[in-house]
C-alpha cells in the first residue's frame, strides 16, 4: 500500500481504477496508480490465478500486465495516467474476444 | 519512407542523453528513442518534476537536472519520449517503434543502446507476494509520483541503493523500520582489498554520511541475514529468516544491479559473462562498440559503473559514432576522448571496492529451497528447473522447451540468469557452458493492429 504526498506532489490527474475514480500526480504511471488506490492486486496469473502486483516500475518483471482503456496485456508502469484513463486489473490470460465488447 | 539519422540512441539516461548532446554537438542527425515520458533513464526518472522534493536532494536534484536541462535545450536532437523500440533490423539499420502516435520505423548508420540496469532479481520464497517490491520500484514511485509505503517497511539484501532509499523514504516521512542486511561478515575486509578507496574517497564518505543519517532516521539494521522468506495469504505479512522473523507490511529487495542486454542479446552481439559482477555483459571495445559495426552500447547497459561513468561512456560512444561517420579524424576523436576516459577512470574507482563488497550470495542467482518460484511469469519453481537440469537441459535455451521459462510475458528478463545458474549448479557446468537466454523480437509486446499499422513499403 503506497500513499501521496499532496503537499510535494498535487494529485490532480483523475483516473478510473477498477471504476472507481482516484486523483494521482501528473507523470505517476498506470501502475501507481493502482497501488494508490489500494487495490490488493493488478492482476491474477494465468497459471495458478495467484494474486500480484507490480514488482520492478520499471518494464522488467511485466507483473503490472492490466487493461488500460480496453487493452489488455499492457504494462501498466511504463503507460503514464492521462485524464479519464480507464486501468482494470487482468484477471488470468488476455481474452482475446469478449461479447460485450462486440455488441 | 522512414527517416534516416547518422546515430539513433536508444535510452533517454545518462549514457543516451550524454551521447546525445556529445553527437549533435558534432553534426551528427540524432534520434533518441525511449518508453519514459521525460528524461532522465532510472536514476534521473522523473527528474524535471521531482527536482524540488526535499525527499530528492543531492546528485539527482543537481546534476540530474542539469543533464536534462542541456538535453531538453540541445537543437538538432529529434527526442521521442513514450517510444518502445520492439526491433533492428540489424544489416539495413531499419529501427521498427511502437509510440503514443502509432507505430513506425526510421532507419540509423549506429544505432548507440543506453538501455541501462535493471535490478538482479532476488528469488525468495515469497518474493511474488504482493508487497514484495524491488527497492527500485519504491524510489521510482517516489521519483515519479510522490508515493511512499505505509506501514512497517522492511528492505532486505545489500547495495548502495538501499542506504539511499532509506534516506530518501525517511525524508518523505515513511522512514524503513529495519534492514536486512545479507553481506556476509569478512566481505569488508575482503573488499578492503580490491583497492580504489582512496580515489573513490568522496563516493565513500556520500556512503557513509547516508548510513549515519539512515540510522538516525532510526531504521535497525540486522547483519548477515541468510535464508530470507516472505509469508503471508495473498500479501506479505511477516519475514522470517535463519535465527529471527519480524512482521511486514512492505518488503523492498535488493542485490544490485546487472546489466539490461534483453537487446544485445537478441541481436545475436558477443558477451562475456562478467565473474566479478556476476552478470552478463555484452563484449565491447575502449568506445562501446559491439561485435557488430552497427551497435555500440554506452551506460550501465555495457557494465555497471553508476551514472558518472555512463555519462563519460556516452560521449565517448558519440565521438567515435562521429568518426565513423567521416566527421573527426581518429586523432581529434582521440584528443577529445581523453578528458572523458580520464573522468570515468576517476567515477569508476570505487566499483572493485563495491562489486566486492556486495558480491550476491550463490543463493540470490541459484536458490536453496527447491520450492522457490524462480520465473514469476510461468510460476516455475528452482526444483523444476534442477529437474530439468538432470533430464538433460544443457542451459536456459534448451529449458524454455522443458518448462517455459523465458517463453513468458517478460521472456526471460527475470528468470534466464537465475535459470542458468540452476543448471550451471546441477550439472556442474560453468556459466558460460550454460549460456545466455536468447531472446526474439518483438523486445516488448506489440498489438496485431500496431503490427498492421507499418507503412506498407516496410511491412515485414
Amino acid at each position: 500500500m503506497f500513499v501521496q504526498r499532496p503537499d510535494i506532489r498535487p494529485a490532480t490527474v483523475e483516473v478510473l481504477v477498477d471504476g472507481a475514480p482516484v486523483l494521482v500526480p501528473e507523470g505517476a504511471s498506470a501502475a501507481a496508480a493502482v497501488l494508490l488506490a489500494g487495490l490488493s492486486a493488478i492482476r491474477e496469473t494465468p497459471v495458478t490465478g495467484a494474486p500480484r502486483l507490480p514488482y520492478c516500475m520499471m518494464g522488467v518483471c511485466f507483473d503490472c500486465l492490466a487493461e488500460i482503456d480496453g487493452v489488455a496485456n499492457r504494462q501498466s508502469c511504463m503507460v503514464t495516467v492521462r485524464p479519464g484513463m480507464r486501468i482494470r486489473p487482468q484477471h488470468g490470460a488476455r481474452e482475446a474476444y469478449r461479447p460485450e465488447d462486440a455488441a | 519512407m522512414s527517416l534516416a539519422y547518422d546515430l539513433a540512441i536508444i535510452g533517454a539516461g545518462p549514457a543516451g542523453m550524454s551521447g546525445a548532446l556529445e553527437a549533435a554537438g558534432l553534426g551528427l542527425s540524432v534520434a533518441v528513442i525511449d518508453e519514459q515520458a521525460a528524461p532522465g533513464g532510472q536514476i534521473f526518472r522523473a527528474v524535471e518534476a521531482a527536482a524540488a522534493d526535499p525527499a530528492l536532494t543531492g546528485e539527482y536534484a543537481r546534476e540530474g537536472a542539469a543533464l536534462a536541462r542541456r538535453f531538453r535545450a540541445m537543437p538538432n536532437i529529434d527526442y521521442r519520449p513514450e517510444t518502445t523500440l520492439w526491433h533492428i533490423d540489424i544489416e539495413s539499420g531499419l529501427l521498427s517503434l511502437r509510440g503514443a502516435r502509432g507505430s513506425g520505423t526510421i532507419t540509423a548508420e549506429r544505432v548507440l543502446l543506453a538501455t541501462g540496469a535493471q535490478e538482479r532479481p532476488v528469488p525468495i520464497p515469497g518474493w511474488t507476494l504482493p508487497g514484495v517490491m524491488t527497492a527500485g520500484a519504491a524510489q521510482i514511485l517516489l521519483k515519479q509520483a510522490g508515493a511512499v509505503p505505509k506501514g512497517r517497511t522492511v528492505l532486505a539484501g545489500q547495495g548502495p541503493l538501499l542506504w539511499l532509499l532509506a534516506v530518501q523514504l525517511a525524508r518523505a516521512g515513511a522512514a524503513p523500520a529495519l534492514l536486512l542486511e545479507t553481506t556476509p561478515g569478512g566481505a569488508l575486509r575482503q573488499a578492503i582489498g580490491a583497492g580504489g578507496l582512496w580515489r573513490g574517497r568522496a563516493m565513500l564518505a556520500k556512503g557513509a554520511t547516508l548510513m549515519l543519517e539512515a540510522r538516525r532516521a532510526g531504521m535497525k539494521v540486522v547483519r548477515g541475514v541468510r535464508s530470507l522468506r516472505a509469508e503471508g495469504e495473498g500479501a506479505v505479512r511477516r519475514l522470517a529468516w535463519d535465527g529471527g522473523s519480524t512482521s511486514c507490511d512492505t518488503l523492498l529487495l535488493h542485490e544490485g544491479v546487472i546489466p539490461s542486454t534483453h537487446i544485445t542479446r537478441a541481436l545475436g552481439l558477443a558477451h562475456d559473462w562478467d565473474a566479478a559482477q556476476l552478470c552478463w555483459r555484452p563484449s565491447l571495445d575502449e568506445w562501446g562498440a559491439s561485435s557488430h559495426p552497427r551497435i555500440a552500447v554506452a551506460g550501465d547497459g555495457g557494465g555497471i559503473g553508476g551514472w558518472q561513468a555512463a555519462v563519460e561512456g556516452g560521449a565517448l560512444a558519440a565521438l567515435d559514432a562521429a568518426h565513423r561517420a567521416g566527421k573527426l579524424s581518429a586523432a581529434e576523436r582521440d584528443r577529445r576522448a581523453a578528458p572523458h576516459r580520464q573522468a570515468r577512470d576517476n567515477a569508476l574507482a570505487l566499483r572493485p571496492f563495491l562489486d566486492r563488497l556486495y558480491a550476491p550470495a550463490p543463493t540470490v542467482l541459484a536458490p536453496a529451497d527447491d520450492a522457490t518460484i524462480v520465473c514469476r511469469c510461468e510460476e516455475i519453481t528452482a526444483g523444476q528447473v534442477r529437474q530439468a537440469a538432470r533430464l538433460g537441459a544443457t542451459g536456459p535455451n534448451q529449458a524454455k522447451a522443458y518448462l517455459r521459462t523465458g517463453m513468458g510475458p517478460c521472456q526471460g528478463r527475470m528468470c534466464g540468469t537465475t535459470v542458468a545458474a540452476l543448471i550451471a549448479e546441477t550439472r556442474g557446468i560453468s556459466m558460460e557452458e550454460a549460456g545466455a537466454l536468447r531472446p526474439r523480437a518483438p523486445y516488448k509486446p506489440i498489438t496485431v493492429g500496431e503490427l498492421a499499422d507499418l507503412p506498407a513499403a516496410e511491412a515485414v
